[in-house]
C-alpha cells in the first residue's frame, strides 16, 4: 500500500470511518427509543437546507451549507412537533408529512434557481462524493508528517473528525442519562433527569452527526450508518456497553469494507471506474445486519413484543 | 346446569404423550387439549387441559402473568401456540370460528381511530356480510338493537374516543353481540370499569346464558367470581383446577393457585366453597 | 395566468393534458390506497418500498441490455422494481417480527440498504457505456418531459387495479388497523392482511415511479389520508376523501406546472397536497385549529355562565363584569345583578348538575372521563341513563333555589 493509497485511498477512507461511527453512536440510543426514523427525516431535509443557505449566501462554501442544513434539521423538528399536536397525528405521518414536503420545495427552489455557474447537485446532496475527497498534496506516507501537505487535506476531514470527536465527548459524559432514560423514562423522570432535554439532546446530536456527514456520504446513506450498525450491534449482545461498543466496530467495518469494495471492486471484475463508495458502504453495512439478523446471539424477540402478538 | 355428555370425539394424533387424554365431548362449546404457549424458553401456559361446561358462565382466575388472557388468546389463534388442540362445540376451532365471539381487552386500540360507537358494532358483522355483501337496513337495526342492549343506544354516532372506560367496554360488547355467536370469551370485561357498566355487562352475560349460550370471561376480581359465575377454571401456567364453583372455588385451591400470594385474611372475605 | 387556466382545462398541448390525467389518477389511486397504511400506523413503510424500487430498476435495465435490449422499456424496469420494492417489503415485516429490532429500524434499515444499492448499480451503469444511463435517474424526482400515452395506460390501469382492490379488501384492512387482536380472533389472517395493505402501496408507488419519481411518491401516499383524516371521523370516508385529494392535487399540481418552465411536476404536486394540508389543519370544522380556538372562546363563555349560575344557586355574589355581561345577555340575570325567574330556574338546574358531577367523579376513579368533565357538558350527554340514575340515588330530590322573591 504505496503512496497512490495515501494519496487517493487514505483520506476518503478516513473520513467515512469518521462519517460511519459519528453517526452509528447516537444511532444506537435512537433505536432503543423507537426513534429511528427521525434520522430518515432529517436527511430528506439537509436539501432544502443547503439550498436555502445557497439561495442567501450565493456560494456553495461548507460552513453556510453546514449551517443550512443544520437549521433545516431544526425547522423540521419544530414542524413535525407541531404538527404532531395541532393536528392530532401520529409521529411516523407526521414526520412523512413534513420532510416530504420540505424536499419537494427544496427540489423547486433548486429547479428554479439553477442557471449560474454554480451548480448544486441533487445528486451529490443524496449520494455524497466521498471518491473526491482525496489528498492531492500528500506524496506518501511521510507526508502524514509534513505540515505543508496536512494543510491541504480536505477540510471535510477536520470538520466530520470534530464533530465524531464531540459525538463521542457527549455519549461519554452523558452516558449514565442516557441509558436510564432510553430504558424507562418515567424512572429517570423520577430521579429528576431533564427527560425531554435529554431527548432533545439526543436528536439534535444526531443532526449535527447528520449533516457534518452528509457533505461525504451524502444524506440518504447517513440513515444507513445511523441504523444498520447498531441495530446489527443490538442482535449481538445484551449490554448496553457491548452494543455501543459492536456498533462501533461495525461501522468501521462497514466503511472500510465498503470504500474497498467500491473503488477496488470492479478492478477485479475487470472495470476501470469505481462505483459508488456511499453506496457500498450503505450495503455492506446492511449485509452486516443481515449477517446479525440470521446468526446474531441475541436476536429473537424475548417476551411477547408487540409484534409478536399483532 | 349439566356435565358435558359421554359422546366421545376425539381430534388428531396426540403426539405420544403418557397419560391418556380425556375425549372431547361434542356439546363442550370450548375443549383445550395440551395448549402449551411460551416465549422463547419460558413456558407461560404450560400443557393445559380444559373443558368449559355448556350453558354456563365459567371464570378463569390465577395471579397475574399466570396465563390467563395468554390460553385465552393462543386458544383463539391471536397468539401462536406451541402445541395442542382446541375444540368449538366439537370442532376444530378453525371450522366453528363463527360461533365465536370475541371480547379483547380494551388496552389493544387506539381511541383516536375514526371509527364511530355505531361502526365498530357494525364491524362484528363484517365476517358474516363478507368482503361485497352491503350492510343493509336490517344489519343497522342488529347493531342498534346490540347497542340498546348495553344501554349506549344514544351514543351511536359518536367517535369512540369520546367515551369513558365502561363505555367502550360495552360497544366492546355490543360488538360481540352482534355476531350473534354460541361461544362468548371475554378479556378482564370488568377491569377498570364502574359499578353502573359492570351491573349493566353482567346483566347481558346472565341474559346470553339464559339463552343457553356459554360465556368464559377472564377474570380478575375473586370476590364476585361466587356471584357472578358457575364454574370457575384455575391456571397458574398450569391448570390448577376446574369445576362448578361450588365444588372447585376452595380455599385449598385458591392457595395452590396464587401461592404465598393470597393474604389469609382476603380469603376470609371470600364466598368460598367448603372442602 | 392564461397558461394555467388553459392547462387546467386540458387546452394546453398533448403533453401537458396526458401529465395532468395521468397525475390525477395517480394522486386518487395513492390516497385511497395509502389511507390503510396510515390507519395502520405504519406510514414510513411507504419510504422504504420506495426506496427499494431502486435496486430493481439498475438491475432490470443491466439485465435488459445484456439480452440485448435497449434497456429503457418502461414495462421492464417497472417489473425489476417490483421485484425489489417486494422483497424489501417482505424484509421489512420479517425483521420486524422475527427478530428484537422494532419496525421503525426495519424500515430505516431497508431503506437506506436497497437505495445504497441502487445507488450502486447506478453508478455501475454510468461506467457501462456512457449516455445510456440517462434517465433512470429520472425514477428519483419523476420526469414528465415527453410522457408517452403508454405510460399514461401503465397509470391508469394500475391505478384502477389498485384501487379496485382496495375497495374489496376495505373491510379487513380497517378491522386489522384498528383491532387486530379482534380481527384474528374472527379468523382473519392478520398477517396476509397486513401484506395486502403494504402490497397496495407497493403497486402504486411502481405505478408512480415515471411521473413523481421515488422519493416524492411517499408524498402522495402519505399527505392526502392525513389531510382527509381532518374531515372525517369515519375509516370509509378518509379513504374516498384521501383519493379525492390526492386526484385533486395531482391535477391542479400538473396545471399548475405546465403553466410555466422550471416548474416541475413531481414536486409542485407535492407542495399542492401540502397546501391543502395546511387548509385542513386550519380550517377543518371539528379537527382543525381554528375550530379548535373558536370552541375555546365558546367554552371559556360557557364556563362563565355556569360559574355564574353556580353563584347564584348558592347565593353568592358575582364578581366578574365578563360573566355578568354573559348571564345578563341571556336573560338569567336583570341589570343589577339580580336573577330573574329563569336564571332562578337555570341555576337551580345547574347545582344539580354539579352535584351529580360531584358523585361522577367519587364513582369514576377514571381520569379520562373526568378529565372530560370541562364544568360544562350536561351530564346527560355524558353518561348513559342508567349511569345517572345511579348518581341520583345517592343524591336524593332536586332542591328549589332561592333569590330575591
Amino acid at each position: 500500500m504505496g503512496n497512490e493509497f495515501v494519496q487517493f485511498s487514505l483520506t476518503p477512507m478516513l473520513i467515512g470511518i469518521l462519517a460511519a461511527v459519528a453517526c452509528a453512536l447516537p444511532g444506537n440510543f435512537l433505536i432503543l427509543r423507537r426513534q429511528a426514523l427521525i434520522g430518515d427525516a432529517i436527511s430528506h431535509v439537509v436539501l432544502p437546507g443547503i439550498v436555502v443557505a445557497f439561495l442567501v449566501t450565493g456560494t456553495v462554501a461548507a460552513i453556510p451549507m453546514l449551517l443550512g442544513a443544520a437549521g433545516a434539521a431544526l425547522v423540521a423538528v419544530v414542524l413535525i412537533e407541531a404538527i404532531k399536536r395541532l393536528g392530532r397525528i401520529e409521529p411516523g405521518a407526521a414526520m412523512g408529512v413534513t420532510f416530504t414536503t420540505l424536499f419537494a420545495a427544496g427540489v423547486l427552489i433548486l429547479e428554479q434557481t439553477d442557471t449560474s455557474s454554480v451548480h448544486l447537485d441533487v445528486e451529490h446532496a443524496l449520494m455524497g462524493n466521498l471518491e473526491s475527497l482525496i489528498w492531492f498534496r500528500a506524496k506518501g506516507w511521510g507526508s502524514l508528517f509534513d505540515p505543508v501537505a496536512l494543510a491541504a487535506l480536505p477540510d471535510e476531514l477536520g470538520r466530520i473528525a470534530v464533530v465524531c470527536a464531540l459525538v463521542v465527548v457527549l455519549t461519554i459524559v452523558f452516558w449514565r442519562w442516557l441509558k436510564i432514560s432510553t430504558f424507562d423514562e418515567g424512572f429517570a423522570q423520577a430521579l429528576g433527569l431533564p427527560v425531554t432535554a435529554i431527548g432533545l439532546g439526543l436528536v439534535a446530536t444526531a443532526a449535527v452527526a447528520a449533516v457534518a456527514a452528509f457533505d461525504a456520504v451524502g444524506s440518504i446513506i447517513v440513515i444507513a450508518m445511523f441504523i444498520c450498525p447498531p441495530a446489527a450491534a443490538r442482535l449481538v449482545t445484551n449490554r448496553l456497553e457491548h452494543q455501543v461498543m459492536w456498533s462501533v466496530v461495525f461501522a468501521v467495518l462497514s466503511a472500510v469494507l465498503g470504500y474497498v469494495f467500491a473503488g477496488y471492486g470492479p478492478l477485479w471484475f475487470g472495470s476501470q471506474n469505481a462505483v459508488s463508495a456511499a453506496g457500498m458502504i450503505a450495503a455492506v453495512s446492511g449485509v452486516i445486519l443481515g449477517l446479525a439478523c440470521l446468526f446474531g446471539p441475541h436476536r429473537s424477540r424475548v417476551g411477547v413484543g408487540r409484534e409478536e402478538v399483532l | 346446569m349439566t356435565r358435558p355428555t359421554e359422546t366421545p370425539i376425539t381430534l388428531a394424533a396426540t403426539e405420544g404423550r403418557v397419560t391418556p387424554r380425556a375425549a372431547i365431548p361434542a356439546d363442550a362449546p370450548l375443549a383445550l387439549r395440551g395448549l402449551t404457549v411460551s416465549y422463547g424458553e419460558k413456558p407461560a401456559v404450560f400443557s393445559v387441559d380444559a373443558t368449559f361446561a355448556p350453558e354456563a358462565m365459567t371464570a378463569i382466575i390465577g395471579p397475574n402473568g399466570a396465563g390467563k388472557s395468554t390460553m385465552l388468546k393462543a386458544a383463539l389463534g391471536v397468539i401462536p401456540r406451541l402445541s395442542g388442540e382446541v375444540a368449538v362445540f366439537g370442532q376444530p376451532i378453525d371450522v366453528a370460528r363463527d360461533r365465536i365471539a370475541y371480547v379483547p381487552q380494551r388496552a389493544s386500540v387506539d381511541w383516536d381511530f375514526p371509527t364511530t360507537v355505531i361502526d365498530v358494532v357494525l364491524m362484528g358483522l363484517y365476517r358474516r356480510v363478507g368482503l361485497l355483501g352491503r350492510l343493509t337496513g336490517a344489519h343497522l337495526s342488529r347493531a342498534r338493537d346490540c347497542l340498546d342492549r348495553v344501554g349506549m343506544g344514544d351514543f351511536a354516532a359518536r367517535q369512540i374516543g369520546q367515551l369513558s372506560g365502561g363505555q367502550q367496554q360495552r360497544v366492546f360488547l355490543a360488538r360481540a353481540l352482534a355476531q350473534d355467536a354460541d361461544l362468548y370469551l371475554l378479556d378482564e370485561p370488568f377491569a377498570g370499569v364502574d359499578a353502573a357498566t359492570e351491573r349493566a355487562i353482567i346483566d347481558v352475560l346472565k341474559a346470553l346464558k339464559a339463552q343457553k349460550k356459554a360465556v368464559v370471561c377472564v377474570h380478575h376480581d375473586l370476590a364476585t367470581v361466587a356471584s357472578y359465575f358457575d364454574e370457575v377454571f384455575l391456571i397458574n401456567v398450569r391448570r390448577i383446577a376446574q369445576g362448578p364453583v361450588a365444588e372447585t372455588f376452595t380455599a385449598e385451591n385458591l392457595h395452590a393457585t396464587y401461592g404465598g400470594r393470597l393474604a389469609t385474611t382476603h380469603l376470609d372475605q371470600l364466598d368460598l366453597a367448603q372442602g | 395566468m392564461g397558461n394555467f387556466l388553459s392547462a387546467l382545462l386540458l387546452q394546453a398541448g398533448y403533453n401537458a393534458a396526458l401529465v395532468a390525467t395521468g397525475s390525477a389518477l395517480l394522486g386518487f389511486a395513492a390516497g385511497a390506497s395509502g389511507t390503510f397504511l396510515f390507519l395502520r400506523k405504519r406510514a414510513l413503510v411507504s419510504d422504504a418500498v420506495a426506496h427499494a424500487t431502486l435496486p430493481g430498476v439498475g438491475l432490470a435495465f443491466i439485465l435488459m441490455v445484456a439480452l440485448g435490449g435497449d434497456g429503457r422499456s418502461l414495462l421492464g424496469l417497472l417489473a425489476g422494481s417490483a421485484v425489489t420494492a417486494a422483497l424489501g417489503l417482505l424484509l421489512v415485516e420479517w425483521i420486524a417480527r422475527r427478530t428484537r429490532l422494532s419496525e421503525d429500524a426495519a424500515i430505516g434499515a431497508v431503506l437506506s440498504v436497497f437505495f445504497g444499492v441502487g445507488i450502486v448499480l447506478l453508478t455501475v451503469i454510468q461506467t457501462m457505456s456512457a449516455g445510456r444511463q440517462a434517465g433512470l435517474e429520472s425514477f428519483l424526482l419523476g420526469s414528465t418531459a415527453g410522457m408517452l400515452f403508454q405510460d399514461a395506460v401503465v397509470i391508469a390501469v394500475g391505478g384502477t387495479l389498485a384501487v379496485l382492490a382496495t375497495y374489496l379488501l376495505r373491510r379487513p384492512m380497517t378491522l386489522v388497523a384498528f383491532d387486530p387482536e379482534y380481527a384474528a380472533a374472527s379468523g382473519y389472517d392478520v398477517r396476509r392482511i397486513d401484506l395486502a395493505m403494504m402490497g397496495l402501496v407497493m403497486a402504486v408507488t411502481v405505478i408512480g415511479l415515471k411521473l413523481v419519481g421515488l422519493i416524492l411518491i411517499v408524498a402522495m401516499l402519505i399527505v392526502p389520508p392525513v389531510t382527509a383524516r381532518f374531515w372525517t371521523e369515519r375509516a370509509g370516508r378518509v379513504v374516498w376523501i384521501a383519493g379525492a385529494l390526492g386526484g385533486v392535487a395531482g391535477y391542479l399540481g400538473a396545471a399548475i406546472s405546465a403553466s410555466a418552465p422550471a416548474l416541475p411536476t413531481g414536486p409542485i404536486i407535492v407542495l399542492v397536497a401540502a397546501g391543502l394540508f395546511l387548509l385542513s389543519l386550519v380550517l377543518a370544522p371539528a379537527r382543525g385549529v381554528a375550530a379548535a380556538l373558536l370552541r375555546h372562546r365558546r367554552f371559556q363563555r360557557r364556563v362563565h355562565r355556569r360559574q355564574g349560575l353556580l353563584a347564584l344557586a348558592r347565593s353568592e355574589p358575582i364578581l366578574e363584569r365578563y360573566t355578568l355581561r354573559v348571564l345578563r345577555a341571556e336573560g338569567l340575570v336583570r341589570p343589577d345583578g339580580v336573577a330573574t325567574e329563569a336564571g332562578r330556574a337555570q341555576a337551580a338546574k345547574v347545582a344539580r348538575d354539579e352535584c351529580r358531577w360531584d358523585i361522577a367523579r367519587q364513582v369514576h376513579q377514571d381520569a379520562g372521563l373526568t378529565g372530560r368533565y370541562d364544568g360544562l357538558t350536561p351530564i346527560e350527554e355524558v353518561f348513559t341513563a342508567d349511569e345517572i340514575d345511579a348518581f341520583d340515588s345517592r343524591l336524593g330530590g332536586p332542591r328549589p333555589v332561592g333569590g330575591l322573591a
